[in-house]
């Protein structure tokens, strides 16, 4: 399975993650390399076999509707204190608009 | 060429659980920003959700409100977005194995009959944080105590074909997430939104058209509204030989239109997959049963009792079981008062619901008790005071202090209907007397005087007069 350099850009945006155009020969490379060895498990017969959506066999537990106790976890001051900017009580990030 | 409207409607309702879905952070609305976001809803590395058990009782509620089935087991995935408000670069929600499938809802259409609306599902999320964008000179003010709110997404079927049905079907919904006080319904603070998808057909076709989704609908009447312009711009599209083109649009409250939202690129490749951060949600039987045993009497039920037992129309049984609260109320008073149904539901829906709004009130911290209510009602039944009067005892049982029963007031202020005919032929007496010009007129045929006439009788007697017996009374004596 090949990748195009389209679909690299695609899932680099995704990820936002900033790749140099003469990477991505190799990423995409290395991703075709891991599809193939997805590819191989569409061999194995999965039938009656129950999709996983976590390896470990265990129930969710739930968690009583209880208020926590106060902490620094909790703590607006402490917890802003690594933000890079912040206004009344507000993180303050480049503008987005939807529209 | 015939078109025929399609809508379906994905509605958000914040859950009222006191902590928020994930994290164990007070999930109270109207906080200082981010004094209710801990590191949990704030995503910071290595931190761990846990399910809040209340959220799932209220969902399986829900669902089993609705009649749907209800999922022994249900998987967490993550939907994969970037926006500032929300920190983890992704939002807990449910894809695949949503908790409930397939539920119906009954609308009642304007020509009285009735039809069923399906809901494909209705998933536990997480709502996402605040973005504000004015004030911050060309930055946006990010508030994350909302982040982590529990919301259940209840998605309908594309089964409903105008506007007034999508809006029929909106108040259904909003009614049931507040009757099973799952939802306190605010859509002014955002804890029941909409998005509504509108697509068009030629009338017949078995396909679907081009849809496009109208985002964060927030009342109801934005909702009719902006279907009806949505629909108006794609007949126009279709009818002039174009295609309408799959978007997201946005509703100008303001100017009364929907717009195009930038189409986000990539927005819709959410790469959904398990969280493993949360283990499948099992389940059992006996979870369920218990939910179960607890559901109140769903307001239709509690409608078609209330229309036979009380004997009352469509629409006063309609408005007393908008909510359970009110429902609770209204067979207090009447129990109380030992019958006079009717009697009980105009007040409570008219002179008592106008105070609640006034005094912008919810039923549940009213201050005047449905026994109080019945003490008063008691007195106008056996017409001790008139209608009139009644309403400033209301007013007094409502900005007194304690339990006060009406007779108190009524007997403290006098305010005891006056029935006794020499009295208030003493009144008609005494205003005739001063007013024989008014009476002249009167009876050279200007009958509107007999306005004034009472007018003045109920002055001197301080309104406590039986008004038919006034009437009556004066009558006769304008006649002599």
């Amino acid at each position: 399975m090949s990748l195009e350099p389209i679909e690299i850009r695609k899932i680099a945006y995704l990820s936002r993650l900033d790749i140099l155009d003469q990477d991505i020969p190799t990423y995409s490379r290395n991703l075709a390399d891991i599809l193939t060895l997805v590819e191989q498990m569409n061999d194995v017969d999965t039938t009656g076999v129950v999709p996983m959506a976590h390896p470990l066999d265990m129930p969710q537990r739930l968690r009583a509707d209880e208020i926590g106790e106060i902490s620094e976890l909790i703590n607006r001051e402490y917890l802003q204190a690594i933000a890079p900017q912040v206004e009344s009580g507000l993180y303050l990030v480049p503008k987005v608009i939807d529209y | 060429m015939e078109l025929e409207t399609i809508i379906g409607l994905e509605i958000h309702a914040q859950l009222t659980t006191k902590t928020k879905i994930f994290s164990s952070t007070s999930n109270c609305y109207g906080a200082e920003p981010n004094t209710q976001a801990c590191v949990i809803d704030l995503g910071m590395p290595g931190v761990l959700p846990v399910l809040n058990q209340e959220t799932v009782r209220m969902a399986v509620m829900f669902g089993l409100a609705i009649n749907a089935e209800i999922a022994s087991r249900s998987v967490f995935a993550r939907k994969n977005y970037f926006y500032p408000d929300l920190p983890k670069g992704y939002q807990i929600s449910q894809y695949e194995l949503p908790l409930v499938r397939d539920g119906q809802m009954i609308i009642e259409l304007e020509d009285g009959s009735r039809k069923a609306i399906g809901i494909t599902r209705a998933h536990l999320e997480e709502d996402a944080g605040k973005s504000l964008h004015e004030d911050f000179q060309g930055l946006s003010g990010i508030d994350l105590n909302r982040a982590g709110t529990p919301l259940l997404e209840i998605v309908s079927e594309p089964d409903l074909r105008s506007s007034k049905e999508a809006i029929s079907y909106m108040r259904k919904i909003h009614q049931m997430v507040v009757y099973l006080a799952i939802c306190d319904g605010n859509m002014q603070n955002g804890s029941f939104r909409c998005d509504a998808n509108v697509s068009l057909r030629c009338a017949g076709d078995q396909r679907f058209g081009t849809r496009v989704e109208i985002k964060n609908l927030n009342s109801f009447r934005f909702v009719e509204r902006a279907i009806e312009f949505e629909v108006e711009r794609q007949t126009n599209i279709l009818k002039s030989g174009s295609r309408v083109i799959q978007e997201t649009r946005m509703y100008d409250a303001y100017k009364c239109e929907t717009r195009s939202m930038r189409s986000k690129e990539e927005a819709e490749d959410y790469r959904y997959f398990p969280d493993p951060d949360l283990l499948p949600l099992l389940l059992d039987e006996c979870f369920i049963s218990a939910v179960r045993a607890d559901l109140p009497e769903l307001p239709d039920a509690k409608k078609q009792r209330f229309m036979t037992q009380y004997s009352l129309s469509s629409y006063d049984a309609g408005m007393l079981t908008s909510s359970c609260a009110l429902g609770n109320y209204y067979e207090t008073v009447v129990a109380e008062l030992g019958g006079n149904p009717k009697l009980c539901a105009n007040w409570l829906m008219g002179d008592f619901s106008a105070f609640l709004n006034k005094e912008n009130r919810e039923i549940t911290d009213s201050p005047v008790t449905p026994y109080q209510i019945a003490s008063l009602l008691r007195r106008v039944q056996d017409q001790t005071i008139s209608g009139k009067i009644a309403k400033d005892v209301l007013e007094a049982l409502w900005f007194g202090e304690g339990n006060v029963e009406a007779d108190s007031i009524i007997e403290e202020r006098g305010l005891r209907q006056i029935i006794d005919t020499s009295a208030i032929g003493e009144a008609i007496e005494i205003v005739i007397e001063s007013n024989p010009e008014q009476l002249a007129q009167y009876r050279s045929g200007k009958g509107k005087l007999f306005g004034f006439f009472i007018g003045q009788v109920m002055k001197i007697l301080s309104g406590k007069a039986n008004p038919q017996q006034v009437n009556k009374l004066l009558e006769e004596k304008l006649k002599e």
